[in-house]
C-alpha cells in the first residue's frame, strides 16, 4: 500500500453517530454566549431541507476536510447580528454578512474542540456568505454529511457539515 | 488611574465591536480604542504610538496573528505591550506557537466580558 495513503488515512478522522448531538451542542453554546440567546433543538420534528437565503460557510482542512455551513433567512441574519452587537434598532446591512460568518466560525472552532483528534490536526479557512434567493446546497459527492435543524425564536436556522470523503 | 490605550485587531468588524463591548462591560474604563483588520493594520497602528494592551485574532486575511505578533516583537518600542490572542482557534499548537513568541495569554471565542476581564485587567493593574 501507498505509505503516503496509509499515514493519510490513519490520521482521518471520520463523523460517527454523535456528530449530530456534538454540532447540535457547539452551535448553541456560540448562541447563548454570543447572540445570548437559546436555541431550541428541531431536528426530527421537522421536515424538509436547509432552506433561506442567507449561508455562511468555514471551510475544514487537514484530519476532517469539509465545509460547515449555517443557513438562515435573511431576516434571521440581521436579528443575530442585532443581538451579538447588542443593537436597539436596524443593523447596518455590512454587519449582517460578517455577524453571520463569525457565528459559522465559531461554531466550526466550537465544533472541532470538542473530538480529541481534531482539535489539533484540523485548519479553519476564513469564512465566507452566500446571499441570495433560490440557491441549493449540493453536497460533496460520496461525502457524508450532517446536518441539525435548530429553531432561533420562530424560525429556523440549518448547520451542517458536509466532509470530504 | 490612566486610561489604557488599547488595539483591537480581527478582519471581523463585528468582533471588533464585541471585543470592545465586553471590555467595557468588564468595567475596564478605556482610552482611545484602535481597531485593526489585519496584521499589517495593526503594525501601521504600532508604529503611530504605544498601546497598553493589544487583543488580536489569529486566523486574519493578509497577516495572520502569528505574523503580527512575531513582528511586533522586533519593534523595540512595543516589546514590552501585552498581547492577547483572542481566537476560534481550537489548536492548541498554535496558541503555544503564539505564547512562545510572546503573548500573554488567550481567550477562546466564544467569550464572555468575564473571561474578558479575567485576561486582561491584570494586565493593566501596572497602570494604577
Amino acid at each position: 500500500m501507498n505509505s503516503a495513503l496509509d499515514s493519510k488515512n490513519q490520521n482521518t478522522v471520520r463523523p460517527d453517530e454523535f456528530w449530530g448531538a456534538l454540532l447540535d451542542c457547539a452551535t448553541k453554546e456560540v448562541f447563548q454566549l454570543m447572540v445570548q440567546t437559546e436555541l431550541t433543538t428541531l431536528t426530527g420534528t421537522i421536515e424538509g431541507t436547509p432552506a433561506g437565503d442567507t449561508t455562511a460557510m468555514v471551510g475544514l482542512a487537514g484530519a476532517l476536510c469539509g465545509v460547515l455551513s449555517i443557513r438562515c433567512d435573511a431576516r434571521t441574519a440581521e436579528s443575530i447580528a442585532g443581538r451579538m452587537l447588542g443593537s436597539v434598532g436596524a443593523v447596518n446591512p455590512d454587519e449582517v454578512p460578517d455577524a453571520l460568518a463569525e457565528i459559522c466560525n465559531m461554531v466550526a472552532g466550537n465544533f472541532k474542540s470538542k473530538i480529541t483528534r481534531l482539535a489539533d490536526n484540523c485548519m479553519l479557512s476564513v469564512p465566507m456568505v452566500i446571499r441570495g434567493e433560490d440557491y441549493e446546497m449540493v453536497a460533496i459527492a460520496d461525502g457524508e454529511q450532517i446536518v441539525v435543524c435548530l429553531g432561533y425564536e420562530t424560525r429556523e436556522i440549518w448547520i451542517a457539515i458536509a466532509v470530504h470523503p | 488611574m490612566k486610561r489604557p490605550r488599547v488595539l483591537i485587531v480581527d478582519d471581523s468588524s463585528v468582533m471588533r465591536k464585541i471585543v470592545e463591548r465586553s471590555l467595557r462591560q468588564a468595567g475596564i474604563d478605556l482610552g482611545e480604542v484602535v481597531e485593526a483588520g489585519n496584521g499589517i493594520e495593526a503594525l501601521a497602528a504600532v508604529r503611530e504610538g504605544p498601546f497598553d494592551v493589544i487583543l488580536s485574532d489569529i486566523n486574519m486575511p493578509a497577516m495572520d496573528g502569528i505574523e503580527f505578533l512575531r513582528q511586533l516583537m522586533t519593534i523595540d518600542a512595543a516589546k514590552g505591550t501585552p498581547v492577547i490572542m483572542v481566537t476560534t482557534e481550537g489548536s492548541e499548537s498554535r496558541v503555544v506557537e503564539a505564547l512562545s513568541i510572546g503573548a500573554k495569554g488567550y481567550i477562546r471565542k466564544p467569550f464572555t466580558s468575564d473571561q474578558i476581564k479575567e485576561r486582561v485587567a491584570p494586565l493593566l493593574e501596572v497602570l494604577r
